[in-house]
């Protein structure tokens, strides 16, 4: 029976509560607070993958193009016609939960990865506009001037108030995915995952339930998108490209897509290779993750989630 | 045979057809409410395919299907399923990476409430279904008999156990229909038996009952009303005890000579 135990989650609660605080006093780590901030954002968007690719089994190339419409939509909103932030953030995961149902619901109600191909195309057409519409975009030198957020009048304009921020959120999204598949939805997806003619011979709606989790994701990395673009007050195309829906993937695979616990590993483990561990690695960056990903597929299939398992099984042979 | 009024599930002149091959040619069932009706023939008669019409995981090229009067040829399976016709398969689809218990809990699927945003939320109303849930599937598993193996993953149970288990994760869905494709077929002598007694039961319980079968003994012992399909036509229709007698059937069944 699938069951989440608390006293796991408690625990991690207490360590992401900490850490800032953690991190200023071990020297050396005082910068590490920034890339945690980095990784909640991440975390939003794997959370959302992994219900998406663990439990639905739906393949999405294009989750950095979602990512990118919700800060773009924040930034343009925000610079051009100086909405309020939240509002901004609020119309992008709109705005993104329109596409996304334009997007999967007819690639969806076919069998097999069209939903991948479907992604990977809009994906690389989003990035164009992104990087082609000067007056709305700023093109490829990208946009500047977002405005940060501030809560209750009160401006979030330190990395400690962000990164607390950016994992509340992240709290909000992990708490409600955990409902979600300890529920009879959670139950559908899985079922889903198995077998698609028991799964509707049940009853379950199989393209509703699609849809509805990848517009879920779709959102989730929308508002991640607004977060990062107010927390970076800059944004500009090559955040949002191909490779960076490509690293979602590595970041889930890595951590395990099987296990919201694992897409957050993932994630934090991914934003620390690229801002703190691979900064010399320069261009051969891509490299390191293409060789993380094969040895992921190759010795560990389930992802790091899948490890205690693994070595419990070797012990007990 | 069944008056208008009695009658659950028919079809009229369904032709299916894949490409050249033609696996279904005007046929004409009907099943009427409380029976069990079976439907013999050899490998490759269409049996199959004529159960995936009537669950909508196939759409027939010609004619329809009327469940309860109304046509349902068309439909999707999760529409078909919501109007009371449940299903088994040939080759065991069970949700392996489940315990017991949550496999027949996903039959219970569309009798409960499954809002996205109520489950996601963990609203009080969704805890205490979810226990109800558990507790009926539970009562069904004392039904089938295999609520000893509640907490089992559903892939580490025997063959027999594994049917007997999709039986109930059908009979979980409330259907009025329930299409058991060759529930007997790789199971010992005992757990035949044990899977007719199961479809007595069943039928008991005021489920009409329409069964693909090759266990001849089962067939005879149990169904109402049988009918014969051979090479995607239907060759013969009766009680038991015509169809054993009828010469089209012995013919297909044992080849021109009659088996001399």
């Amino acid at each position: 029976m699938l069951r989440i135990r608390k006293a796991p989650i408690a625990a991690g609660a207490v360590l992401i509560v900490l850490f800032p605080w953690l991190a200023v006093l071990t020297p050396g780590l005082d910068n590490y607070t920034l890339v945690m901030a980095f990784a909640g954002i991440y975390c939003l968007i794997t959370i959302g993958l992994s219900l998406l690719m663990g439990y639905a089994g739906q393949i999405s190339l294009g989750h950095a193009a979602f990512y990118g419409i919700g800060a773009y939509v924040s930034g343009a909103l925000t610079t051009q016609y100086g909405l309020n932030p939240w509002l901004c953030m609020l119309i992008g995961a709109l705005v993104t939960a329109l596409v996304a149902v334009a997007i999967g619901a007819p690639s969806l109600k076919l069998r097999g990865h069209y939903l991948a191909m479907a992604t990977l195309a809009f994906g690389i057409i989003v990035n164009i506009i992104f990087r082609e519409e000067m007056r709305w975009t700023g093109g490829p030198d990208g946009m500047v001037g977002i405005p940060g957020l501030a809560l209750f009048g009160h401006s979030l304009d330190s990395i400690t108030k962000y990164y607390y921020l950016v994992w509340a959120v992240v709290a909000v999204a992990f708490l409600f995915a955990i409902n979600l598949i300890q529920s009879p939805v959670g139950r559908a997806l899985r079922a889903i995952h198995t077998s698609e003619p028991a799964a509707s011979a049940m009853g379950i709606n199989i393209a509703h339930y699609k849809v509805m989790v990848f517009t879920f994701s779709a959102v989730l990395a929308a508002l991640a998108g607004s977060l990062y673009a107010h927390f970076m007050n800059f944004i500009d195309p090559n955040s949002f490209s191909l490779f960076f829906s490509i690293k979602l993937i590595i970041m889930i695979a890595l951590g395990g897509m099987h296990s919201i616990w694992g897409a957050m590993i993932g994630a934090i483990l991914i934003a620390f290779l690229s801002f703190e561990w691979l900064h010399h690695f320069g261009e051969f960056e891509v490299v390191v993750y293409g060789a993380v990903l094969l040895l992921v597929i190759i010795f560990l299939p389930n992802g790091l989630a899948g490890l205690p398992k693994m070595v419990m099984e070797r012990i007990r042979r | 045979m069944a008056r208008e009024n009695d009658t659950i599930l028919e079809t009229q002149d369904l032709v299916v057809a894949f490409g050249g091959l033609t696996a279904l040619m005007n046929i004409n069932l009907c099943v009427a409410k409380g029976t069990i009706k079976a439907v013999i023939g050899p490998n490759g008669a269409g049996k199959t395919t004529l159960f995936n019409i009537i669950t909508g995981h196939l759409a027939p090229t010609e004619g329809q299907v009327r469940f309860n009067g109304q046509i349902i040829s068309g439909c999707k399976p999760h529409q078909i399923a919501a109007l009371g016709i449940s299903r088994t398969f040939q080759t065991v689809e069970l949700f392996p990476n489940m315990s017991v218990l949550e496999n027949i809990m996903v039959g219970r699927h569309m009798r409960i409430g499954t809002s996205f945003w109520r489950s996601g939320l963990s609203l009080p109303g969704m805890r205490r279904q979810e226990k109800q849930v558990r507790e009926e599937a539970m009562a069904l598993l004392e039904f089938v008999g295999l609520a000893h193996r509640s907490e089992n993953m559903a892939d580490s149970l025997p063959l027999g156990e594994r049917k007997t288990l999709e039986i109930g994760r059908a009979l979980a869905t409330d259907p009025r229909l329930l299409c058991l494709d060759e529930p007997a077929a790789g199971l010992n002598e005992t757990e035949t038996e044990k899977a007719a007694r199961l479809i007595q039961a069943i039928k008991a319980q005021g489920i009409t009952v329409l069964l693909v079968e090759h266990d001849m003994k089962v067939i005879m012992n149990i169904s109402d009303d049988i009918t014969v399909l051979n090479y995607g036509g239907q060759i013969a229709e009766g009680p038991p005890a015509e169809i054993q007698n009828n010469p089209k059937v012995i013919e297909a069944y044992l080849g021109e000579d009659g088996g001399n």
